[in-house]
């Protein structure tokens, strides 16, 4: 019978931090920025803490699921996954490596500083992933997943998906 | 605890829990109603907006109606879950705002319903990020950022609608003759919100009326639309929908929303 050495601390972050998300799956958790904690208690019960992109995010679930799972192939089966909305999610906790990723895939990466809550957007040229081209327009502010907006670009004809400030 | 601190807690924990309830309510009737929409929207992109915004109130209304149900079980003991409160209450039951069961008439009417109750939730959630109790707080904070969205996306279509054809005018003079009479139930104080309201956790909502106003005023000029001069309509009894009296519209809505649920008691998939 093989025993396994307990994973550390860091071990378990790095791990959770590379699961990949479930709808942009070029992407790690760590690249979009919404893993929040990792510990473990005296009883040896590892608690991980996520946030939200949106409220509604449909995939927090299967996030979950796949935290625990790729845990549990090493041994880690007493795995808890929290949920927390406090501080809110920011497009600006994309990483730059998130960022490079999205734009190689072919999804505009969101601008640098994010939307304010003041209801007012500043329109911001969002460049074409596929010739760099600013000449782009919103075609709607809602697209294939909560987070990513439609856009077409004037210079090569290309739509292309965003990912909006939030 | 002393006697007298321990009773003030308890009669501030259940205004708590009656005002999340009433927040989570509204927020999950808005979603069902625009869920409705969802394949059957005028364009393509609009279905996937719709189903986008629904989702959003969809995932405000768990966290919200999860928060009423443990804030409820520290007084009675019991818990009721999110799906609890969402399938297995009856229609008097539900202490959500008229406004936001209003059907879809036309897509004018779900303009204007969104218009008018996204630049609420708006205004709502602004306060509420600043509240004494940390989940309403972490709540509104993270809510505020959609909503912020789905204002601009109402405003969009008021705009595009209002000042659009004469039909599309019209519809929308009509959209707003239709929910304007519910606005004034969004602002109305009572013993539940003057409670919440001194403790820090919540807001009078008359304290949100002049911002609102500013906002549906200046979309509706640049929609060269008017405000309707039409009253505030009362339910029976002079009771309203935070007392659990809706419109009639409304128990067709619970019943669909209602019937798998209680079809199929337990049912995942
Ligand atoms: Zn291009």
């Amino acid at each position: 019978m093989v025993t396994r050495r307990e994973l550390t601390i860091g071990e378990i972050r790095e791990l959770a931090a590379a699961v990949p998300d479930p709808e942009m799956p070029m992407l790690t958790l760590d690249d979009l920025g919404i893993l929040r904690d990792v510990r473990r208690d005296a009883s040896g019960t590892v608690t991980v803490t996520i946030t939200p992109t949106y409220s509604g995010c449909p995939a927090l679930d299967a996030i979950g699921e796949d935290i625990r799972g790729c845990l549990a192939e090493r041994g880690e089966t007493a795995v808890e996954v929290r949920t927390r909305l406090s501080p809110p999610w920011s497009t600006d906790w994309i990483s730059a490596e998130g960022r490079r990723k999205l734009a190689e895939h072919g999804i505009a990466p969101p601008p640098e500083r994010g939307a304010t809550t003041g209801g007012t957007f500043v329109p911001l040229s969002v460049r074409c992933p596929n010739c760099g081209s600013p000449r782009t327009r919103e075609l709607s502010r809602f697209g294939a997943t909560a987070c990513r907006a439609i856009h077409v670009c004037a210079a090569c004809g290309e739509p292309f998906d965003h990912v909006k400030p939030l | 605890m002393p006697e007298e601190t321990g009773a003030q807690t308890a009669v501030v924990d259940t205004a708590v829990a009656a005002y999340v309830l009433r927040l989570g309510d509204d927020t999950l009737i808005a979603s069902h109603r625009l869920a409705e929409l969802v394949a059957s929207a005028p364009q393509l992109e609009e279905d996937v907006a719709v189903a986008n915004i629904s989702l959003d109130l969809l995932g405000q209304a768990r966290s919200l109606l999860s928060y009423a149900g443990r804030t409820e079980e520290q007084l009675t003991g019991v818990l009721r879950t999110e799906d609890d409160l969402a399938y297995l209450r009856s229609e008097n039951q539900f202490v959500n705002c008229r406004l936001v069961e209003l059907p879809n008439t036309d897509f004018a009417h779900t303009v204007v319903r969104q218009l008018l109750f996204s630049g609420f939730v708006f205004e709502l959630y602004s306060e509420l990020a600043d509240s004494t109790d940390e989940t309403v707080a972490g709540i509104a904070g993270k809510a505020v950022k959609e909503v912020s969205y789905h204002r601009d996306h109402a405003a969009r279509w008021t705009a595009r609608l209002g000042d659009g054809t004469e039909e599309s005018a019209r519809r929308m003079e009509a959209a707003l003759d239709t929910a304007w009479p519910y606005v004034a139930e969004l602002f109305t104080d009572d013993d539940v919100t003057r409670t919440v309201a001194e403790a820090g956790v919540g807001v009078n909502p008359s304290k949100l009326r002049p911002a609102w106003d500013a906002f549906v005023d200046r979309t509706l000029q640049s929609a060269r639309l008017e405000r309707p001069r039409v009253p505030p309509i009362t339910g029976l009894a002079g009771m309203s929908g935070r007392d659990g009296v809706h419109t009639e519209a409304f128990g067709y809505l619970v019943a669909e929303m209602q019937h798998l649920h209680r079809s199929h008691p337990g049912a995942s998939w």
